[in-house]
């Protein structure tokens, strides 16, 4: 018997009792439509996430002072040394000795307190070089950033984020107005285009950037010309690690230290950021593929049920089937191409449902994180669907191909 | 054509034993329109299993057309029933959800035999004079005509015997007349037919009776065959 014989046979046998095939192919259709929306999910909220992170730069390198030491051998918080110079900036961005690297900047801030006219406003204030736009994936709305020229004879210029120029100039044109941070006057010569990153804690649309040099001269006064940070653009997110490496052997060799562990810097790259949370999505989604598998389960077992009673049922067509010359297969492949058929359809209906509601829940739901459908996935719940047919079919048609004849043919 | 030689079957229910048949030996030559008769429990039943291939003696030999059946697989004696054998059943057994034609086209597609399957099988019908009912359900037919449907899918694969097991049994008198007729036929087509009934009058169309009471045979005797049918 062919193949496309047993497959006519299937869709006549299916035909002939429609709500029955229906209603265990139902089964087959919410578990497939399960997994394919919720794994959707699960990657649409790694996407948002990697998103967010890559917005950062995936090819950037932060650069930490190791915690300070008092006399004592008091270990203080994480970054607090004071051991990074403007000059290990300059020696990292030598491409000679590091030819990953693109270029690094400098960051001294904190907190700032901003006024203008009646307005204020608290923002995060950022010291650094020219280089900081490349460097930080910032763009510019309007104006210009400042250049080296403006770094090296400390002018007191600043660029600022669309949120400081909502809160500070409520929609009128920030360039060329003097505002004051903490008491000091700067003029602002441009404004960020937003990064679109969430709002709250971290808001990277939330900053007023200066020269670095300015910085030390009029805002961070008291605590030296130290470097907190140092950012390290990479040449791509590949070359990070090498960049790594060099930016290591630069600074350890710089501050003459022979033995790598008692390093007084510490090195973050944002590929590590983006690998950890990689990680915690690819748990997730695999948790929500999980659960949406066992409604696939439960669907495959209602399809081994139905099986088993059509075999029943069919007793007797069995024994007519085997009088008249069926082998053990050929049952065995009929009712098997049944189930196969069964959930191979119902799957292929799920995917399409799935694909719906994927479309439609996020409109429904906003909080849901838009569903990320990959193919590899689609044809992975196919095959599992039909792989389902195959295995939960296997024990009915196996019966029913096992019926000996003179009894199938007496069955009633 | 075939050959019977001191065939037994033994039915183990539990630990009771029930001796169906006890030492059966017959030759049944090309072209015989042999007729077993017998009482219910007298063992036809078990007997017509047997040479239908259906079930396996408990001891002796079963040759039917050169090849001893006694020793073969499951797979293998399908092949023999698909090939060797047509059956016609008391209850018809079409499968309901398949038309005549379809129905008749079966054993070909188990034998694997593709070529001109829809012609042969229309050809079969035609045999039978059922040809324009081909596209119709079983359920659509009448008893008779249901059963030359089941005539015509044991003669598709153009077997060594026709094994017809009390064919008239669920039939009118007119309709049982036709199917007896359409048999001695194909008997006089050269075709072996070999007829299950416990009816003295259709057993009158066949050249030959065996009688079976208690698992053996009790006469077997040759007769001249009859035309008509009398009731």
């Amino acid at each position: 018997m062919s193949i496309l014989e047993g497959l006519r046979l299937a869709v006549n046998g299916l035909l002939s009792n429609r709500l029955r095939s229906s209603l265990t192919m139902l089964g087959i259709l919410i578990g497939v439509s399960a997994v394919i929306l919720l794994v959707g999910v699960g990657n649409g909220a790694s996407v948002a996430v990697q998103q967010q992170i890559q917005s950062l730069g995936s090819n950037l390198l932060t650069v930490f002072p190791s915690n300070a030491r008092s006399a004592g051998g008091v270990q203080q918080g994480f970054g607090t040394g004071s051991t990074l110079t403007l000059d290990d900036v300059k020696a990292i961005a030598n491409r000679q000795t590091s030819p990953d690297v693109v270029t690094a900047i400098p960051s001294a801030g904190g907190r700032a307190q901003l006024t203008y006219s009646n307005q204020n406003w608290n923002s995060s204030l950022t010291g650094t070089t020219q280089d900081f736009p490349t460097v930080r994936n910032y763009q510019l709305a309007s104006g210009q950033f400042f250049n080296s020229g403006d770094v090296d004879a400390a002018s007191k210029v600043a660029v600022i984020g669309p949120t400081v120029a909502t809160n500070l100039f409520s929609g009128a044109d920030p360039i060329g107005q003097v505002i004051k941070i903490n008491r000091q006057s700067f003029r602002v010569i441009g404004v960020f285009a937003p990064k679109g990153s969430s709002g709250g804690f971290n808001n990277q649309d939330d900053i007023v950037v200066v020269p670095i040099t300015s910085a030390w001269n009029y805002l961070l006064g008291g605590r030296g010309r130290n470097v907190q940070q140092i950012y390290v653009e990479a040449t791509s997110a590949d070359a990070t690690s090498a960049a790594n490496t060099e930016v290591t052997q630069v600074l350890l060799d710089r501050h003459h230290i022979s033995d790598p562990t008692l390093a007084d810097f510490q090195i973050l790259s944002q590929q590590d950021v983006l690998n950890s949370a990689s990680q915690t999505t690819g748990v997730l989604t695999l948790m929500l593929g999980a659960i949406a598998g066992i409604s696939l389960i439960v669907g495959g077992i209602g399809i081994m049920n139905i099986m088993l009673v059509t075999v029943t049922e069919r007793t007797r067509e069995i024994g007519i089937r085997k009088a008249i010359g069926a082998r053990r297969q050929d049952i065995l492949l009929q009712f098997l191409i049944e189930s196969m058929f069964l959930s191979g359809l119902g799957g292929a209906l799920g995917i399409l449902v799935g694909f719906g509601l994927a479309r439609v829940l996020p409109v429904v739901v906003s909080a849901l994180p838009t569903p990320v459908i990959s193919t590899p996935s689609v044809f992975l719940a196919f095959g599992i669907s039909v792989g389902i047919g195959l295995f939960f079919g296997l024990y009915p048609a196996n019966r029913a191909a096992r019926l000996r004849p003179i009894e199938a043919l007496r069955y009633e | 054509m075939i050959t019977l030689e001191g065939i037994a079957k033994v039915y183990r229910t539990g630990e009771v034993e029930v001796v169906a048949l006890r030492g059966i030996s017959l030759h049944i030559p090309e072209g015989e329109f042999i007729a077993i008769m017998g009482p219910s429990g007298s063992g036809k039943s078990t007997l017509m299993n047997l040479i239908g291939c259906l079930d396996q003696p408990s001891s002796g030999r079963y040759v039917l057309d050169g090849y001893d059946v006694s020793a073969l697989t499951d797979d293998q004696l399908a092949w023999i029933r698909n090939r060797k054998i047509g059956f016609v059943f008391q209850s018809y057994n079409l499968i309901p959800r398949a038309s005549a034609v379809h129905n008749v086209e079966m054993p070909l597609i188990y034998a694997g035999d593709n070529q001109q399957r829809r012609e042969r099988a229309m050809a079969a019908l035609e045999s039978v004079g059922l040809i324009q009912r081909a596209g119709h359900l079983p359920s659509e037919l009448s008893g008779g005509q249901q059963q030359r449907v089941a005539v015509a899918r044991a003669l598709v694969t153009d077997p060594a015997i026709l094994l017809a097991d009390e064919p008239t049994g669920n039939l009118d008198s007119e309709s049982s007349l036709e199917i007896m007729k359409l048999l001695r036929d194909l008997n006089q087509q050269g075709r072996t037919i070999v007829l299950i009934t416990h009816e003295t009058d259709i057993a009158g169309f066949a050249q030959r009776v065996v009688r079976l009471r208690d698992g053996v045979i009790v006469s077997d005797e040759r007769q001249s065959v009859a035309t008509e049918m009398v009731r």
